[in-house]
């Protein structure tokens, strides 16, 4: 038995679906949904590594780079609004972010 | 079953197993840290795949900096758990079955058609090559324009994170840079005629 690409791709797909489910059962707590979406974010990096590597082309490698810069951007923009809201909310909680609700 | 297969369902085994524990920790710290984890043995899973640069790169900046900043925010705000988790295992059999039905989808679909392309068909690279240079060549080439547009995002990405946390203090001398650069020279001159002394009237006084 041996490794195949078949192996890293699906546990890309693991990864994806532990992100949805990471959302779906936390849907109430903005940080966990947050990593959840990091989760997703690593599952396709994953994937565009493991076609890199089997086809031997390191423009997929090239492309986890932006990702990776695009993600980290994400992260800290996601966490600088969080603690805003928190500042004015005092909770994060996604039940009380109404107020632009008609 | 060699030692590149063995290592890769260790580490993919870790990676599965922190990641459910990212979804399913009670405190939001303990997902930070299994996320850490799963960063972690992901770049482990990259190295076999000979991605040195990317996995070095994974660990230093998503582990060292995207990660501690979480661990900073997270520690900073007073989270209160028991309310964030009203509905969490309710939420359970639906969300199972839908990560169970896309990991079945995508593995039917990946397994029937990639599994046969084995590790030894990945073409050899040649004697000497760096991966890190590759990558380099590459991205100061071909992938020059992207790369400045990348920095750009970073740039405005930074700009915007402290626009918002930005918080003026009251107690503390604030100079307005707007104000100060519009005030012409007439919000602070005055020009007041008046009568001219001469040098008589002054000297009469002791």
């Amino acid at each position: 038995m041996t490794l195949t690409l078949a192996h890293y791709l699906v546990l890309g797909a693991i990864l994806f679906a532990i992100g949805v489910l990471g959302i779906f059962m936390n849907r109430r707590n903005v940080i966990i949904v947050l990593m959840a979406i990091e989760l997703m974010l690593l599952a396709v990096n994953m994937n565009f590594v493991a076609f890199s590597h089997f086809l031997g082309d390191a423009a997929g490698q090239i492309f986890v780079f932006f990702i990776l810069t695009v993600a980290a951007a994400e992260a800290a923009i996601g966490l600088a609004i969080l603690v805003t809201l928190f500042r004015n909310l005092e909770s994060i909680e996604i039940g009380e972010l109404e107020s632009l609700k008609g | 079953m060699d030692a590149q297969t063995i290592l890769f369902y260790i580490f993919a085994l870790i990676t599965v197993f922190a990641a459910l524990r990212v979804v399913t920790a009670r405190s939001a710290v303990h997902a930070v840290l299994h996320l850490v984890l799963t960063f972690f043995s992901a770049a482990c899973i990259w190295m076999l795949m000979k991605a040195e640069f990317l996995s070095i790169v994974l660990v230093l900046v998503y582990v060292g900096a995207v990660m501690v900043l979480f661990l900073f925010v997270v520690m900073m705000l007073d989270l209160k758990i028991d309310a964030a988790r009203q509905g969490f295992w309710g939420n359970l059999p639906v969300a199972a079955l839908v990560g169970v039905v896309i990991v079945l989808e995508l593995a039917a679909v990946i397994v029937h058609s990639f599994s046969g392309v084995k590790g030894s068909d990945a073409p050899r690279m040649p004697e000497g090559f760096s991966n890190t240079e590759a990558l380099g060549q590459l991205i100061y080439t071909e992938f020059l324009y992207p790369f400045e547009i990348a920095g750009v995002i970073l740039l405005i990405a930074m700009i915007a994170a402290i626009a918002l946390t930005l918080r003026k203090r009251k107690d503390t001398r604030y100079n307005n840079p707007s104000v100060a650069v519009h005030t012409k020279a007439a919000d602070r001159l005055k020009m007041i005629k008046m009568p001219s002394v001469t040098s008589s009237d002054t000297t009469d006084k002791p």
